[in-house]
């Protein structure tokens, strides 16, 4: 049977219950998808033969009568998940050939539920980035090309990239992402596929590779919001490994599906109206808004007033937390570890060792970073920076819950503009302005889904964004299928396998 | 905020890297631009605000005082470029 690798979940999910297909069948076409498309970069570690194993394990425990939520479904990890005895990068250099001896608690989670694993998918190095243009085993490319230059590769944003171009092109059904400041949403919004990053806590970081521990967050990236519901309710849960896990129950996150918008208020919130943004990308805003309103939501206009202290604040957090997380990394318990200099048959002390091994190890956004957080958090200038930066977070925290007083849902554009060449990327400062409308409701810990619903005028794919108040993923959802459905994104990518 | 090459020094050897003399300019030049975009926090007034410690209002949870892991020395010491029996081994050095 051909292109099953182009099933979304559930339509996957219900061909292997009704007989149609096996799970080896369905793995097997998307193994053939990673082959064919394997010039995207999406993949770092692609491993098709368990893959194939455990499918024929799935299929056997369907025989007999077993029906895990994912049982025989493929997906594709994010390399930034430690998976028991597969090279586990972090897309560096200074954790190449690294294997963990155990399995991160959300990919038990999905192997519990009978999940096949493709493969270990590219990222930014240590997720640190917004074009997957900073992995040390190279880019990622963009599976959608522009109509105005078909030639050019463009980048699938980033720190998931190798997540949502495998997604959009077909290579896995779903993928796993994390998300620190919008890694899940941006990428999904550049690739045209649906992104969801839980609040904080929902998912355990356990076995996760850290780089800003109260930010990250992992969340499910596929190609229908249902897909992402079916997703999470796998990855979610509480865990005692993770002492910023909560513990309440996993709901079922599909339960509200289909119930519509009717009687909820969408807040509008004025500050995501920034200079310089392409006129579709309000314009498509605007337009999910009336589509909202006509099935019967009430549209209300919001102010979030620290809005944009939300990005210099997170690039204080971010780096500050990034520098003492990367500590870790001195080339004594795991990884790479760097040569004596040239010439000379030892390192003048352990020091050395350590630096000369950073230094190699890491990539220039990695080491930029972990200079600003040393430089930040250093003796002086901790309160000055750090704690400013986290009072600022209180504020842009009590903007949403004074918000969430008046409207269910907020909706906001995902990305200023769609993905850009892999050779125009802009820089420093510039770059992370990619991340303007997706850093808010990280800093604040609520959740967020990146919906598409249209194109640019060349073609390339736009998304929404909505957020909720914690906890409410399952009224999130609702709303975001809302979306989906009203916008009828059906484009598919030009490279798609 | 403009950040000097001598910074840079200071910085690389908080952080435990080593930095390429020809690249000291170019970081000092990146870190002032980042930490000139940060600087716009200093406009907002956060005087009766507390940092935000827990986005989602946790408190840290107990445990038993009791051995949950452990006593796997092949596992812990799997990934380690260097070892001898069953400890970590860093290279000699000069003292």
């Amino acid at each position: 049977m051909s292109e099953l690798n182009r099933l979304t979940i559930a339509e996957a999910q219900k061909g292997m219950a009704e007989g149609k297909f096996s799970s080896v069948e369905l793995t097997q076409s998307c193994v053939d998808a990673m082959q064919a498309r394997a010039d995207l970069g999406a993949y770092i570690t692609p491993t098709p033969d368990a893959a194939l194993e455990a499918a024929a394990e799935a299929d056997k425990k369907r025989a007999s009568g077993d029906e895990g939520a994912l049982l025989g479904i493929p997906l594709g990890i994010k390399d930034l998940f430690c998976t028991e005895g597969v090279q586990t990068t972090a897309a560096s250099r200074i954790l190449q050939g690294f294997k963990p001896t155990y399995e991160s608690t959300v990919t038990s989670n999905l192997l519990r539920d009978g999940a096949v694993f493709l493969g270990k998918l590219n990222l930014d190095e240590f997720a640190m980035g917004s074009s997957n243009t900073t992995s040390y085993y190279g880019n990622v490319v963009n599976p959608w090309q522009s109509s105005d230059k078909p030639d050019m590769a463009l980048v699938p944003g980033g720190s998931s990239g190798g997540s949502a171009s495998a997604v959009a092109a077909r290579l896995c059904l779903g993928a796993t992402g994390t998300d620190t400041g919008g890694s899940i949403r941006q990428p999904a919004a550049f690739c045209g596929i649906t992104g969801l990053k839980p609040t904080y806590g929902r998912c355990s970081r356990w076995g996760v590779v850290a780089f800003a521990s109260s930010l990250d967050q992992a969340g499910p990236m596929a190609r229908s919001v249902e897909d992402c519901g079916i997703m999470l309710g796998s990855m979610a849960g509480y865990d005692p490994m993770d002492t910023t896990s909560v513990d309440t129950a996993v709901p079922d996150y599909t339960a509200e599906l289909g119930a519509g918008v009717k009687g909820l208020k969408i807040g509008i919130p004025r500050e995501y109206r920034v200079e310089g943004m392409p006129e579709e990308v309000e314009k498509l805003w605007m337009e999910t808004a009336d589509q909202l309103r006509d099935q019967g939501a009430e549209i209300i206009d919001i102010s979030l007033p620290h809005t944009h202290s939300a990005l210099p604040a997170y690039y204080i957090v971010a780096p500050a937390e990034a520098s003492s997380n990367l500590a870790r990394y001195d080339g004594v318990r795991y990884g790479y570890r760097a040569d004596a200099p040239e010439g000379l048959p030892e390192f003048s002390s352990l020091e050395e060792m350590y630096a000369t091994t950073r230094g190699e190890g890491f990539g220039q956004e990695v080491q930029r970073r972990i200079m600003i957080g040393a430089y930040v958090l250093s003796a002086g200038f901790y309160d000055a920076y750090y704690n400013k930066a986290r009072r600022v977070r209180s504020l842009i925290a009590r903007d949403f819950t004074e918000a969430f007083g008046q409207v269910d849902a907020i909706l906001t554009p995902t990305t200023p503009s769609p993905a850009f060449g892999i050779t125009e990327e802009p820089s420093g400062v510039e770059m992370y302005m990619n991340d303007v409308f997706t850093v808010p409701a990280s800093m604040a810990g609520i959740p967020g889904i990146s919906v598409p619903v249209g194109l640019s005028k060349d073609g390339l794919p736009l998304g929404v964004q909505l957020l909720g108040k914690p906890f409410e993923e399952v009224g999130l959802l609702r709303v975001a299928q809302a979306v989906e459905n009203a916008a009828g994104f059906t484009a598919t990518p030009q490279l798609m396998a | 905020m403009s950040i000097t090459r001598e910074t840079v020094e200071q910085a690389a050897r908080l952080a435990r890297l080593t930095v390429a003399e020809e690249d000291k300019d170019r970081l000092a030049g990146e870190l002032s631009a980042i930490l000139g975009f940060v600087e716009q926090l200093d406009a907002i007034n956060t005087d009766d605000v507390e940092p935000l410690t827990s986005v989602v209002g946790a408190t840290a949870r107990m445990r038993k005082d009791a051995v949950n892991a452990g006593d796997y020395p092949e596992r812990v010491l799997a990934n380690a470029p260097d070892r001898v029996t069953d400890f970590y081994a860093v290279p000699k050095v000069v003292e």
